[in-house]
């Protein structure tokens, strides 16, 4: 009985430790139409994504501190300030180590363009928006859980939480239906057109969108309390600056899949 | 939902300025070391004109309406400059749009708009360059569905080194900022 119940729990903690094995790999995200809150034209509110593969989780401490060892140009002091303002990596240890405590944590205090240069050198980008919104979508057991009223309440807990307390291990979230981890109630993350989500609709008005023209625009069509959490994210992204660093805005990288003719 | 969309926005803003004290100042366009090819199809750098001072845009030349204006307006800044101090600038419009602004497409731009290509480059770049230009330079920008292309205007000035000295979202008149900027800058 003693022995059964061991058993148990070595099936019930395989899964887990796999899952965690292939931590740093990246699965295949299917294309799909699909309704996103953040409208490609005014009018269309289907996004189209094409096949695309997204990291498991989110790019550690330690994940980055190998990219720095190998570009020294994106270490802390030696950064341009073009590139990175002056929070860049200013939790880590010293400027090529993020410190044991940290190592596992995801990379936060990271500009776009530092978060731009790590997936690149990897072969890879940043996950586009409506790449990152498709995935997000989805629980653990359907890919597209946005009319579930739970997994929203779930989601939402985090927004009213984040910014504050210690951030937990990269990966170490629960598995979506892709198998995708800390999409929800990690950090923020960066996208690759986070400087592409606030331009009007119409490039004959003149000057910034600012916060009265987005408000009032057709950019966004937020008309429902559940895509609060979303709002967010999408306020959050286009309100920095593809220099600003920020202590809860991390990132993940995805690269195309080609099609087959 | 617009007091929500407002209120995330303001939270998301008051984060941002916690989180992120302004850069050192100065910071140089020029630290980004990305590959343009000119009108001619000749490999430039986006430092291109250093040693000059210099006003960068971005455009793309089957824009219908506020491409033709941001011509206007940095000719339009360049006549408030004295004939000296125009002769030194130069200027700089990086496309959005590599794949229909060719070489070919940028010199028939150049012809249309009687530009003066000795002192002006009309560039291109691939995809990832332009986006990490229009981010330097603070330019957002959307491909939409019908092939036009959603953007910013904002006109930059810089030093001979490349330096930020000013940046303007004015359009259809010269910004005073920009030439002020210019005119006393060493």
């Amino acid at each position: 009985m003693r022995l059964a119940g061991n058993i148990t729990l070595l099936f019930a903690l395989l899964p887990g430790i796999t899952a965690f094995a292939g931590g740093t790999g990246s699965v295949p995200i299917p294309g799909a139409r699909f309704e996103s809150v953040l409208p490609e034209a005014p009018g269309t509110k289907i996004a189209n994504v094409a096949p695309f593969r997204l990291d498991v989780s989110l790019v550690s401490n330690a994940d980055f501190a190998r990219f720095v060892r190998a570009h020294p140009e994106w270490r802390r002091g030696s950064v341009k300030p073009l590139l990175a303002d002056a929070g860049y990596l200013q939790h880590w240890a010293n400027a090529n180590e993020p410190g044991e405590s940290s190592a596992r944590k995801p990379v936060t205090q990271v500009s776009w363009f530092a978060a731009s240069a790590y997936c690149e050198a990897r072969g890879s980008r940043l996950p586009r928006w409506h790449e990152w919104e498709l995935a997000a979508a989805a629980s653990d057991a359907v890919p597209d859980a946005r009319a579930d009223p739970a997994w929203r309440q779930r989601i939402l807990a985090w927004y009213s939480t984040s910014a504050r307390g210690v951030l937990p291990d990269a990966g170490m979230s629960q598995a979506n239906y892709y198998g995708v981890r800390d999409l929800h109630g990690v950090a923020w993350e960066w996208v690759l057109d986070a400087g592409s989500m606030m331009v009007s609709d119409d490039s004959r008005e003149q000057g910034d969108p600012d916060l009265q023209r987005f408000c009032g625009s057709g950019a966004l069509s937020l008309e429902q309390k559940e895509n609060y959490a979303l709002m967010m994210r999408i306020a959050m992204l286009s309100s920095m600056k593809a220099s600003y660093t920020s202590g809860s805005m991390g990132f993940r990288c995805a690269t195309d899949i080609e099609e087959r003719r | 939902m617009k007091v929500l969309l407002t209120c995330a926005l303001l939270l998301a803003a008051s984060l941002v300025s916690a989180a992120s004290p302004e850069a050192a100042p100065g910071p140089s366009l020029y630290d980004l070391s990305e590959r343009l090819s000119n009108q001619d199809g000749a490999p430039v750098g986006l430092d291109v004109h250093r040693g000059n001072k210099v006003l960068v845009s971005m455009f793309y030349s089957s824009c219908p309406a506020t491409c033709p204006l941001i011509i206007d307006t940095l000719r339009a800044v360049e006549r408030g400059l004295d004939s000296s101090q125009r002769s030194d600038l130069r200027v700089l419009m990086i496309s959005f749009d590599p794949a229909r602004d060719t070489a070919e497409a940028l010199r028939e731009l150049a012809k249309t708009r009687r530009i003066d290509t000795q002192r002006w480059t009309l560039a291109r770049a691939d995809d990832a360059a332009v986006r990490r230009i229009a981010a330097a330079l603070e330019i957002q920008y959307r491909h939409l569905p019908d092939g036009q292309i959603s953007h910013s205007n904002v006109i930059t000035a810089l030093g001979r080194d490349g330096k930020i000295l000013a940046r303007s979202t004015e359009i259809g008149h010269a910004d005073e900022s920009l030439v002020r900027a210019l005119a006393t800058a060493p």
